[in-house]
């Protein structure tokens, strides 16, 4: 038994791939959070009075929670305090002001985009999805815009759509996620410097994948970017999103807010692949990700599916969320969370049902390894209104090893006595007989583990597009390098 | 040269010792049956062979082809063609039956430099196979043992074995749990395999599978030693006579050891 523990031990030393920094110049506006720097951020920006206006509101309203109690703290997880005064909150690429085209962008880039397996120029976009590339604090280029456009579908940086198309911002922007939410959306809505935005008009499929990749590439940055689709009435869009980050000892601060609009008859599918720099073996450095992520089901008969593969960051605090507000509204939740060596995850869904025959469906799995930290925290909540509102919700935890742990902490709410409540709960450790069993057929020590590990993913893979579900079990499997068996 | 040799083999497990000094010779083409009671020790010897590592070998040496099998690790021992079907099968939630199978397949080819199948080539050789053991189609992407009922569970250790064409099977009471139809199709499955390049040890309590899968050669295995060995009548011979009736002929029979 004892040499499959070390041979699960040895397979985990293997190091994070996505961990080059980039040579690129950048701009950055001097470290330090305060009325002057949100001026500075809204003027390069050139951001109409509305948007500079909001985010004062919110900053006033973080500093003031920030003299209170600062981070929330009922999370299960430990870190050192955070000096917000330390961070720089806008970095940039330095570039050319107005790019027509893929051509003009930094090669720099490009080619870091490249190593991470995103291809930008639109020529080898044989995969059908169109990427806004996140890079620092700015959106470098979105690709398929033209194609997109013909359909209707807006798809473009944050910092366009202010521009752009500032009547659909001023709608929508905090409509699901305000700034008085929780500190880390304060803070984002006070400090955020760009992000995607999505408008699928009426009746419209979108015609393809639509995805953002986000990276942070400078030192001693953090990255606030803010997410906002809108899916009109009957409109369908399925999008996803992926992290990554350079290796630094230093913890980097990721607090990021998405907010969902699905009007009448809509369906959006939220689909990320978190792979921040997760921190070394012994817990240094890493990425703090403090996210906020909701979806307002606003009009009736809609759908927001939330799918997740949360392997990175040293830290991870997200609960992407359903407000099921709408009669017949869907909401979903499939969530995969492996920790390995230090890192920490509390991580888990709330499902608000508000309207009549409301459903959700909760699929959390966790996975931890090393010394590893994995909190499920689930709300579902259903209100007076909510006739015949239903959930289902199944939270799996595995564990690798004797030193990490896993924790749920499932919270029900119901006030209405029609509802229909299923909560299923596993928890399990690869087996050493498992592992056996697979190796005397042939399989390598690491190949099993991923086999086992996979497997007990399944339910949630399968939500994911195609491609993201290969990159998915890959991703997983480098991510368990080095676990203890 | 035998396919396998075992030499003086001593194992101990959790601080007993349960192998006491085993001498084995298994040719290619040969089928021998260890036979014995419960904690004879027969399984650990299976368990051994196959590599796992609870069991501490303390002395002894076991030849594959000529190869030292006690320096492999599960996976090369199984990779050079040994097979071990197990007597409480694994569930592996979540894996088709087929998709694990063409893994550990390409994982075996892989290792002796050999291409990689592929589903096209795989599926229509998988099927055949499942038409030898009588199974249903369905449990193709069914995941790997979750839910087979016991019987299901042994004849897919069989449709593993068919596929995976090991040099040395070893099936660890197949037999247990099986009902006579399932007995019987365990059997012609594990028949159909027999030839001239493999050798196969078949460990069991009873008789009763011996007359479906008639061994070249029986060895009764008792508190860790191997008392007696004989050609197939020796099977019948101990149905009759008991474990305990035959040790004690052993012990009028044989020579006085150093």
């Amino acid at each position: 038994m004892s040499t499959n523990v070390n041979a699960i031990r040895d397979l985990a030393e293997r190091d994070y791939k996505w961990g080059f920094i980039s040579d690129v110049e950048e701009e950055r506006v001097p470290k330090g959070l305060n009325e002057e720097t949100i001026r500075l951020i809204s003027a390069k920006k050139q951001e109409p009075e509305f948007m500079l206006e909001w985010r004062l509101k919110a900053h006033r309203h973080w500093a003031s929670l920030e003299k209170s109690q600062a981070e929330p703290k009922w999370a299960n997880i430990k870190y050192g305090p955070i000096d917000y005064q330390n961070i720089a909150y806008y970095s940039a690429p330095k570039q050319k002001p107005g790019l027509k085209s893929l051509d003009e962008l930094d090669p720099e880039i490009l080619r870091t985009y490249e190593k991470l397996g995103i291809p930008l120029a639109e020529q080898k976009m044989l995969a059908g999805v169109a990427v806004d590339a996140v890079f620092d604090s700015v959106s470098v280029a979105t690709t398929f815009k033209e194609k997109l456009a013909e359909r209707g579908v807006i798809f473009c940086s944050f910092s366009e759509a202010v521009q752009k198309h500032p009547e659909l911002v001023r709608k929508y922007l905090g409509s699901v996620v305000p700034y008085t939410d929780n500190f880390f959306a304060a803070l984002n809505a006070a400090v955020f410097t760009d992000g995607s935005f999505v408008y699928v008009p009426k009746g419209v499929r979108c015609p393809m994948e639509l995805s953002t990749y986000f990276r942070i590439n400078a030192a001693e940055t953090g990255q606030f970017e803010r997410t906002l689709i809108v899916a009109d009435e009957g409109a369908s869009v399925s999008y996803l999103e992926g992290c990554t980050a350079p290796i630094r000892d230093e913890n980097q601060l990721h607090a990021a807010v998405v907010e969902l609009v699905a009007l009448d008859n809509a369906q959006i599918k939220y689909s990320t692949v978190q792979n921040w720099y997760p921190g070394d073996k012994q817990g240094r450095g890493g990425i703090y990700n403090f996210v906020t992520k909701r979806g307002k089901c606003q009009g009736v008969s809609s759908k927001i599916s939330w799918t997740q593969v949360e392997t990175g960051s040293a830290i991870t605090w997200k609960y992407p969320s359903c407000i099921l507000q709408g009669d017949n509204s869907v909401g979903e939740f499939y969530s995969v969370a492996l920790t390995n060596n230090y890192q920490q995850a509390d991580t888990g869904t709330k499902m608000i049902h508000l309207g009549k025959n409301t459903s959700s469906t909760i699929v959390s799995k966790g996975i931890s390894a090393g010394h590893g930290q994995n909190t499920y925290r689930g709300m579902v909540k259903i209100m007076k209104g909510a006739q015949g509102a239903r959930n289902y919700t199944q939270c799996d935890s595995l564990l690798i090893g004797d030193k990490c742990g896993a924790h749920t902490f499932p919270y029900i709410e119901v006030k209405n006595s029609t509802a229909r409540m299923e909560h299923e709960a596993s928890t399990s450790k690869i087996g050493e007989d498992q592992l056996f069993y697979l190796q005397q057929r042939g399989l390598k020590t690491e190949d099993a583990v991923s086999m086992i590990v996979n497997g007990f993913c399944k339910q949630v893979f399968r939500e994911l597009p195609m491609e993201f579900a290969v990159e998915a079990q890959k991703l997983l499997s480098v991510s368990l390098e080095g676990s203890v068996g | 040269m035998s396919l396998l040799e075992i030499k003086n083999l001593h194992v101990t497990v959790g601080g007993h010792e349960i192998l006491k000094g085993i001498d084995l010779k298994v040719n290619a083409g040969e089928v021998h049956s260890i036979m014995g009671p419960n904690g004879s020790g027969k399984s650990t010897l299976a368990q051994v062979l196959a590599r796992r590592e609870a069991y501490k070998v303390t002395d002894g040496e076991v030849l594959f082809k000529g190869k030292d099998l006690l320096a492999m690790k599960p996976e090369e021992a199984a990779c050079e063609g040994v097979f071990m079907a197990f007597q409480y099968p694994v569930e592996i939630p979540g894996i088709s039956n087929a998709y694990f199978l063409r893994s550990a397949l390409n994982a075996i080819r892989k290792y002796r430099g050999g291409d990689e199948m592929d589903a096209m080539d795989f599926l229509p050789m998988f099927r055949e196979k499942l038409k030898l053991l009588e199974m249903d189609e369905k449990l193709m992407n069914r995941s790997v043992n979750e839910g087979f009922s016991g019987g299901e569970k042994k004849r897919n250790e069989i449709l593993q074995m068919a596929i995976l064409q090991p040099k040395l099977a070893i099936l660890d009471e197949t037999d247990s749990g099986l009902d006579i139809d399932a007995l019987r199709i365990v059997a012609k499955g594990v028949n159909a395999m027999r030839s001239p390049d493999r050798a196969m040890v078949v460990v069991t309590h009873y008789q009763r599978l011996l007359s479906y899968i008639i061994p070249d050669f029986v060895h009764v295995l008792l508190d860790g030693r191997i008392v007696r060995s004989g050609g197939p009548e020796l099977a019948l011979e101990l149905e009759e006579k008991g474990y305990v009736g035959t040790e004690n002929e052993a012990r009028q029979s044989a020579p006085t050891s150093a």
